[in-house]
């Protein structure tokens, strides 16, 4: 029988419908339809897929028991690598990693590897999820600062080694850009709990209200940890530097995503903080979190809600899947404009954007072509609320607060390859370290700093 | 979970309440804030500490009620808790021998001022205290602020007691008398912040201001509590509190602080609070 060259379609909610709604958006496989889409895979010998996971999943071997529908098997090896497989199952952009290798891109489309562990860690948390009996003690200690994406899969990966780990936490939730950042109707925050919840069972302890830096310094865990694990993430968002940029009504894409999705304001007045956007919602950027702010705004009852961008949708940073959602629940991209200022009543009260048309010139050093401002091409978009979702600078509290830690350039911690800081003992990965990137890539380097973490404290003995 | 141990009601809508929450205690210095939410739907609000006991392992905040949760705060009994309490935050105080300071609390600016004007009184300064309010009721802490003051001047903008008239005015007229200032500290209300600071302005007076934006995380994440301070935007929660007064650019902060006054009034209303 010939490979079928399409993945098998993952069920989604209708735009028209989800668009009024904070619930996930697809629905996931069912079982049937994830067996056979695990009869795709070819077991490949060299396994390229493997090689394109950042935390380096066994793919080819949990496929193989689900094409067999043996899940419980399968979900076994899911989990020897991740402690966070629902997290990836949903937020990984699998396009440009394992699915970015598969053999199966030369015929058509390649493995759902996404959909298949999404399926996996679905169905290992309807039935019940196992934890795995205890190591032996080491005796050591590891202190974890950060409970996000990075923290959270280097405690699961020390705990199972069995060392002692206590993760201190600055805000009052788990999870960190999973749970303050990404929207609900993309990673339910349900699951994000199930999941910690997981590490908690494993043995790892999590602290909250401990701003580390402040509450406790990173030289008194010193003396009451064998290593410490710096996982403090993207911190400052980055501005647009345009006059009007301190009207009410321009939020960053941080505070915004932060309200509605932390703090619950889409259930004002039943939760206690509110976030207001009118009518006419503008974002600025093109990444995901752009995406997540254009979209969560049609939730909230935006009549219309642009994404306005300097370039083309060729250069737009976010992954073609949440363009495709955006752009089906009627988000309104406006590319090659570029804002340069923010005008206000006289209450200062955001009232319009003033925008420039913008042609694309040579590449600059990111390679991507330069966008240049074409001269007269102003014009006046009127909005309520304006979204700046440009990036973020590192969380400047650990970097401020510790001595003789090598920090570079723009403010994040310099790191080896393993994570290792110019400090021993002390170790730091994710967004702390590379600067605002990708969930995945914060837990792959989460789990490097955990296998560095482990040698460290056998030589230390 | 953190105890309340303490609850003491200073005024119609002023409280203060000790808060049992060891590690902030063991950390804070004057000048720091902490944030707190109350339960699980509960806002992550900012408060100013207004004194700390290392031994005893408390925090002491003192709030105004003016919304839905400072108003549920004040409801709360000693026994209860609050569900978070993180902190301190912020940079400190620079508490340094600077000579003749002016510390100007304005209502319950007055509970964040007066562990700056302990620390300023410690360091061997001469401490002149300006405590003001719309009217005696809104006056607190004179006795543990008169303490540590060289000097201590009260006034109300009623005249219910001390001088009536605003701290600016008694300001204007220590420097008009001729006396040497070589720093002010002020604390209140961001109009009086604004107000002191433009009589200082001229006379070249180093003027630190503490500032209260609103605030989400108070981490250094969201930027909701930025402030134009000269050419630069600050974050008050990692950058400030204190900020030059000469360089803030109060209306935009005023404005700021009014951008969620519809829906607090809204969720006021809801709760009946």
């Amino acid at each position: 029988m010939a490979v079928r060259k399409t993945k098998h379609e993952m069920r989604e909610q209708l735009p028209k419908d989800r668009i009024k709604n904070f619930n996930e958006v697809p629905y996931g496989y069912d079982e049937k339809t994830a067996i056979e889409e695990a009869k795709r895979c070819l077991q490949c010998k060299n396994r390229p897929c493997v090689n394109g996971c950042p935390v380096e999943i066994d793919i080819p071997d949990f496929i193989k028991h689900v094409a067999e529908g043996d899940f419980d098997k399968a979900v076994d090896v899911l989990k020897t690598k991740t402690s966070l497989p629902a997290v990836c199952g949903r937020v990984c952009p699998y396009e440009n990693q394992c699915e970015g290798e598969c053999t199966l891109l030369k015929l058509g489309e390649p493995v759902a590897i996404g959909r298949l562990e999404r399926f996996l860690a679905d169905y290992e948390r309807e039935k019940g999820v196992k934890i795995p009996k205890g190591t032996k003690s080491s005796g050591k200690k590891v202190a974890i600062v950060g409970a996000g994406p990075a923290g959270l899969t280097c405690a699961g990966d020390l705990v199972k080694k069995g060392h002692d780990v206590s993760v201190f936490e600055a805000l009052h939730a788990p999870g960190g850009v999973l749970m303050y950042g990404i929207p609900e109707f993309r990673l339910p925050k349900d699951i994000v709990n199930a999941e910690v919840d997981y590490i908690k069972k494993l043995g790892v302890d999590i602290n909250y209200d401990v701003v580390v830096g402040k509450t406790i310094t990173v030289d008194e865990l010193q003396k009451d940890f064998d290593a410490i694990f710096i996982g403090t993430g993207a911190g400052l968002p980055r501005w647009l530097n345009i006059p009007g940029e301190n009207l009410d009504g321009v939020y960053s894409a941080n505070e915004f995503l932060t309200r509605v999705n932390m703090m619950k304001a889409y259930l004002f007045p039943e939760y206690d903080t509110p976030v207001k956007i009118g009518e006419v919602v503008a974002t600025f950027g093109a990444g995901n979190v752009a995406m997540d702010c254009a979209r969560t705004s049609l939730r909230l009852g935006a009549k219309k809600s642009y994404i306005i961008y300097r370039r083309t949708e060729t250069e737009m940073p976010a992954r073609n899947e949440e363009i495709h959602h955006a752009k089906e629940e009627g988000v309104i991209f406006r590319l090659l404009t570029n804002p340069i200022e923010f005008v206000g009543d006289d209450k200062g009260i955001l009232k319009s954007v003033k925008v420039i048309k913008m042609k694309l010139g040579e590449p600059d050093e990111s390679g991507r072509r330069r966008p240049i401002p074409i001269p007269n091409s102003e014009e006046t978009i009127n909005i309520d609320t304006a979204l700046v979702a440009i990036g973020q600078s590192p969380n400047p509290l650990i970097p401020q607060t510790v001595k003789d830690l090598k920090i570079a350039k723009w403010g994040n911690i310099e790191v080896d390859e393993d994570g290792q800081t110019s400090i021993p003992g002390i170790f730091a990965g994710g967004d702390i370290a590379t600067g605002a990137a990708t969930v995945i890539l914060a837990m792959g380097a989460g789990k490097k700093a955990a296998r560095a973490i482990d040698k460290y404290l056998k030589e230390k003995n | 979970m953190y105890e309340i141990l303490e609850k003491n009601k200073l005024s119609e809508t002023v409280k203060l309440m000790k808060i049992r929450a060891p590690l902030v205690a063991k950390k804070a210095k004057a000048g720091q804030f902490i944030i707190l939410r109350i339960n699980e739907n509960g806002e992550r609000i900012p408060l100013t500490i207004a004194d700390f006991d290392e031994k005893e392992g408390t925090v002491t905040i003192i709030f105004m009620e003016v919304g839905k949760t400072t108003r549920q705060l004040g409801e709360l009994e000693v026994g209860e808790s609050l569900l978070n309490f993180a902190g301190p935050l912020g940079v400190p105080s620079e508490i340094e021998k600077y000579g003749t300071v002016v510390c100007i609390g304005g209502g319950v600016g007055i509970a964040p001022l007066y562990p700056i004007v302990r620390d300023l009184k410690k360091k061997g300064n001469y401490v002149i205290s300006i405590l003001g309010a719309r009217n005696e009721s809104l006056l607190m802490l004179e006795k543990e602020v008169e303490e540590f003051s060289d000097e201590m001047h009260i006034c109300t903008d009623d005249g219910s007691k001390g001088i009536k008239g605003f701290v600016s005015n008694v300001l204007q007229k220590l420097i008009d008398d001729g006396v040497k200032i070589d720093m002010v500290m002020a604390i209140g209300p961001v109009i009086m912040m604004k107000v002191v600071a433009d009589v200082t302005r001229p006379y070249k007076i180093k003027t630190l201001v503490s500032l209260n934006p609103i605030m989400v995380d108070g981490t250094g994440m969201c930027g909701g509590c930025r402030v134009s301070v000269g050419d630069e935007i600050k974050f008050a929660c990692v950058d400030g509190p204190e900020f030059d007064g000469h360089l803030v650019d109060f209306n935009n902060l005023m404005l700021r602080n009014r951008r969620f006054i519809c829906e607090e009034e809204e969720a006021c209303k809801l709760e009946g609070v």
